[in-house]
């Protein structure tokens, strides 16, 4: 059977790609950014690289397809009211200048050539502690629950430190009405600010800091910040794409191929978080979280292939696990509204 | 029964494994860059142009780059909004539930 068809040539890289494998990967991708609120160019990257994309390519053409993603998904997250304009505008300036900041230091470490070595166990330190905290938190709240502690009306929660945050009283104050919250509009700026170095050092788009950032030290209700990261990673995404297409490292037929298949996921994705609970959505992020940590401490020690395996792997199991929320969400809702009609005829 | 679910699975899970890493041995180098887009195999008027531009004007191609990726995503926001929309589903409101 001739199988050409579905290999579809890229001109700018010169490669013949499988496409289903490209929508499949936009696909996962979109499941999975749509519901931890993140870009997710770690999952993205080595999928295209087995593909047969050269490594330049592949980072370039997923960022690309990450801002287009996020687009589809912001949208679907504003419906629900998810996302946050006002907090994700006022975080995008110190997202900025943190990225700024944190690419002068990497060009610093580069004159000292040190700069890889340093950048990935930098990286594999801060993913342990974001999946410690993660697990911490999740065990502290499931105690709390356990003692018939509630935190307002939202559910019980572990770590409340941004309630200590919230007392910093530096004017000016803000209100942001999606969230639910007021706190000194400092506070926003300089953890974005923080974020931003980070992940300008790192060389990443920052969502896998964000998201814990705005849910622990902010304060953002989970749903709410998944949606605010998300605005977020779209335009430093579109912002992404431009520099690196300026580079000439951006293959544009397997961005739009990629887009269409995260379209589909991105809807599953944002919608599994209407009928996920915040904690379920925070544990699925912290195991995420250290398949990633898993991939980078194998690649550092040359373990390129079984990193990409332990990256697959999650992509598969975390997709997975999320279409289960969906779907079965999505059944009980439509029969609980075909109950309801029912009832409402017989009376 | 319960055996051939454990061999059926070990089975599924050897292949994940294995598949992706014969792939990845079978892609070859990755330093292989092709820094001029290839318009001889192009043969899509659209596709031609974009080569062309990509070879020709890097930030025309850029400002095109950015201006289709955030079109098609908007197109395809509006599209899946259109189908999820129909399928009975209520997709304006949830409840914030953390635990």
């Amino acid at each position: 059977m001739d199988a050409s068809w579905m290999y579809m040539y890229m001109p700018i890289a010169g490669v013949e790609i499988f496409w289903p494998g490209l929508v499949l990967i936009g696909y996962s991708v979109g499941v999975i950014g749509g519901f931890f609120g993140m870009g997710g160019a770690w999952m993205v990257t080595p999928g295209l690289n087995i593909l047969g994309f050269p490594m330049a390519f592949a980072i370039g053409t997923d960022i690309a397809h990450i801002a287009g993603k996020s687009m589809v998904s912001t949208m679907r997250h504003s419906k629900f009211g998810n996302v946050d304009y006002k907090l994700g505008v006022v975080m995008l300036v110190g997202t900025m200048v943190g990225i700024e900041c944190g690419a002068q230091i990497i060009m610093y470490l580069e004159r000292l050539g040190t700069v890889g070595s340093v950048v990935r166990w930098v990286y594999v330190v801060f993913l342990a502690l974001i999946a410690a905290m993660v697990f911490y938190d999740y065990h502290k709240a499931t105690q709390k629950k356990k003692k018939g502690i509630v935190d307002g009306d939202k559910g019980t929660e572990g770590v409340t430190w941004y309630k200590t945050f919230h007392k910093i009283n530096i004017p000016p104050m803000i209100h942001f009405k999606a969230a639910g919250f007021t706190c000194s509009v400092w506070l926003p700026i300089m953890v974005s600010y923080v974020t931003g170095v980070l992940a300008g050092f790192l060389g990443i788009g920052g969502g896998l800091l964000r998201m814990p950032a705005l849910v622990y030290l902010i304060g953002c209700p989970t749903h709410i910040a998944v949606g605010t990261d998300l605005f977020e990673v779209m335009i430093s995404g579109l912002y992404g794409a431009f520099t690196y297409t300026l580079k000439g490292r951006i293959e544009l037929i397997a961005v739009f191929v990629m887009l269409t298949g995260a379209a589909i996921g991105a809807q599953i994705g944002t919608v599994a978080t209407k009928y996920a609970k915040g904690y379920g959505i925070r544990v699925a992020f912290g195991c995420a979280v250290l398949a990633c940590m898993v991939s980078i401490i194998l690649k550092q020690f040359k373990y390129g292939t079984s990193a990409a395996v332990v990256i697959l792997g999650a992509i598969t199991i975390i997709c997975i696990y999320i279409m289960a929320i969906m779907f079965k969400g999505a059944a009980n809702e439509l029969r609980e509204k075909k109950l309801a009609e029912q009832a409402s005829l017989t009376i | 029964m319960k055996s051939l679910v454990w061999r059926i699975s070990s089975f599924l899970l050897m292949a994940y494994l294995l598949i992706p890493t014969g792939a990845w041995a079978a892609g070859g180098p990755a330093s292989m860059l092709v820094v001029v887009a290839d318009t001889r195999r192009v043969s899509l008027a659209v596709e031609k142009y974009f080569s062309n531009l990509y070879n020709t004007n890097i930030l025309l191609f850029a400002v095109w780059a950015v201006v289709l990726t955030a079109a098609w995503g908007c197109i395809l926001g509006v599209v899946m909004d259109f189908i999820m929309a129909r399928t009975g589903l209520d997709l304006k409101s949830r409840k914030i539930v953390e635990h």
